[in-house]
């Protein structure tokens, strides 16, 4: 392999690259470097420790302090389950029209050459950097009563606004850059000689995204999709603006947790949480088997 | 002529790449394309094959103006400078590629494919994948894969390029023997003039987004038109020279040959 191949081929790899920390060559080992490294382990561990091992502690814990019969009677609450499916159709939602959108907006900044393409570049990561609070506000000034389309959606009959399409819609803004992040670095650096060589024999579009384009990013896609649904789930900010928190009606699992909590029933509001913690470790699974996968096809 | 180029201007964002190209290779011919380099020599191909349309001027391919015809139905094949291989596709999925876009029957394309395979020499090799391959054995590919759909005319971006200093002699002599052999006509692009003057029937050379000059080797060695081409040959006779001297302390006869491949008459 070249250089040239080798730095493709290491752009290609999926994900951030964790899982395969244990091929880093071990320093010359120094007596000064000792003290560090331990002193940096430490430090790792303690941090880790605080900040996330025990509050997992503490949500099992307390999820389970009242004995199994209460900890299932606050999962299968009729509001939590409700919650958990509002929650589960917003993520799904928001899965499927993120990755099209990402696919699309991937293919075009990194195939084609116009003006502009860097403030559309920039505009996709907005969501990165304005707080949920205030998207879920502006979808609220925008699709509300009073909002600018208010008139009109009412005119029609349709409600978004502490409705179900307003969590749909804010779920989607705050995760639509997911896909795209993890496309676009892949699909440029394979950049478009395949294509263009595909195109010079016949190839259609559709052809050339299906044979040459999409075997190039599948695992980056997947690996979008995955980060795309661990955000949407655990979505409170955005949602929690513009759903109303209508029990069983517009409230998510994340929102859920909230209430609960807020009327002092803790132990219910662990039990739900421990839901989400569930999921979270499914997706981290998940997650890891693609970093894997991936890898391995190198 | 076989391919004219007829006035072509062509810009990127007000930088001028090509300006007023005018050339014409004959059928048959192998032609390189000789200038240093970002003097617009990929442009030139690339307007050829369709992948970029000149801002006027007229392109015409065996007497037809080509200019709004998709580079698909031009008849070309294509050689890419890295040559794009599919990476995800077999040598022999690579090869194929372009039968199965023009719906070719099964048998015809494997009939096909295994005669390039034998043409290139890599029978055995059809399963592999690009990144199995050495750099010589991917340029094979690549030029296996142009020809494949049977086009009237090859056109190779810096083929030897990629490809390590000690086979790049070797695979020059092949792909030289290769064309002559399909008998198909040929621009190459080189910013190495021994490459050109080794392989090339016919030169053109580029500068700054123009044609200096076209020639056959002899007249460009011998009577350069402009100062550039003078300047720029000369160069070249004295990167020879500084080689020869590094071949002599090799071999004495290494650097005969060096010597006699310049300016042979
Ligand atoms: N797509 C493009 N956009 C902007 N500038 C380009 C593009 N393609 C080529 N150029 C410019 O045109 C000039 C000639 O490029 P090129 O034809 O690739 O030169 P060569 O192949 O002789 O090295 C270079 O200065 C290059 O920067
Ligand atoms: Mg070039």
């Amino acid at each position: 392999m070249t250089k040239r191949e080798q730095r493709t081929y290491q752009q290609d790899i999926v994900g951030d690259g964790i899982s395969s920390i244990q091929k880093v060559r071990e320093p010359r080992r120094e007596e000064s470097g000792q003290g560090i490294r331990y002193l940096l382990i430490g430090i790792c561990v303690l941090f880790l420790f605080v900040m996330l091992v025990l509050p997992l502690i503490v949500v099992i814990t307390n999820a389970l302090r009242d004995g199994w019969a209460a900890y299932r009677e606050a999962v299968f609450d009729e509001y939590t389950v409700k919650a958990l499916q509002l929650t589960l159709l917003a993520a799904a939602a928001a899965v499927a029209v993120n990755t099209i959108f990402g696919v699309f907006a991937s293919y075009l900044l990194s195939k084609f050459y116009f003006r502009g393409r860097q403030i559309l570049a920039a505009l996709i990561d907005i969501p990165f950097s304005i707080s949920p609070v205030i998207a879920g506000l502006v979808f609220i000034l925008t699709f509300g009563n009073v909002g600018w389309m208010g008139d009109f959606l009412k005119a029609h009959g349709i409600k978004i606004v502490f409705a179900v399409p307003g969590v749909i819609l804010a779920t989607i803004f705050v995760t639509f850059p997911f896909v795209f992040r993890e496309l676009f670095p892949v699909m440029n650096a394979q950049g478009k000689d395949e294509e263009e060589a595909a195109a010079l024999m016949g190839a259609g579009g559709f052809t050339i995204f299906r044979r040459i384009t999409f075997p190039h990013i599948k695992w980056a896609l997947l690996y979008g999709v995955i980060l795309c649904a661990a955000r949407a789930l655990g979505e409170f900010g955005a949602v929690s603006v513009i759903s109303g928190h209508l029990r069983g009606k517009t409230n998510t699992l994340p929102l859920h947790v909230e209430i609960l909590y807020n009327e002092f029933n803790t132990t219910a509001a662990f039990a739900v949480s421990s839901v989400l913690v569930v999921l979270a470790v499914l997706i981290l699974i998940a997650r890891n088997v693609v970093e894997k996968f991936s890898r391995a096809k190198e | 002529m076989y391919v004219q180029m007829e006035h072509i201007y062509k810009t990127f964002d007000g930088f001028h790449a090509s300006s007023d190209v005018n050339f014409g290779v004959e059928k048959g011919q192998l032609a390189a394309l000789l200038g240093p380099s970002g003097s617009g020599k990929t442009t030139i191909l690339r307007m050829i094959a369709g992948l970029d349309r000149p801002d006027s001027g007229e392109i015409m391919i065996n007497g037809v103006r080509v200019n709004d015809l998709p580079g698909s139905k031009r008849g070309i094949g294509f050689v890419f400078q890295n040559y794009a291989l599919f990476r995800y596709m077999t040598v022999a999925d690579n090869i194929a590629f372009g039968l199965e876009v023009q719906k070719k029957s099964k048998k015809e394309i494997k009939s096909r494919v295994e005669e390039l395979l034998e043409l290139i020499s890599m029978q055995d090799l059809g399963k592999r994948y690009p990144h199995q391959l050495s750099g010589g054995q991917r340029q094979r590919v690549a030029f296996a894969r142009a020809l494949a759909p049977n086009p009237q005319l090859l056109l190779l971006d810096e083929p030897f390029a990629a490809i390590d200093a000690k086979v790049r002699r070797e695979l020059r002599t092949w792909l030289k023997g290769m064309i002559g052999r399909v008998g198909i006509t040929s621009i190459f692009v080189t910013h190495d003039q021994e490459e050109a003057m080794e392989v090339a029937d016919t030169i053109i050379i580029t500068n700054q987004g123009r044609i200096e000059q076209v020639g056959t080797p002899d007249e460009i060695c011998l009577h350069p038109q402009t100062e550039f081409v003078a300047d720029f040959i000369d160069a070249a006779r004295y990167e020879a020279l500084a080689a020869a001297r590094v071949a002599k302390e090799l071999s004495y006869s290494g650097s005969q040959k060096l010597k006699s491949r310049y300016c042979s008459h």
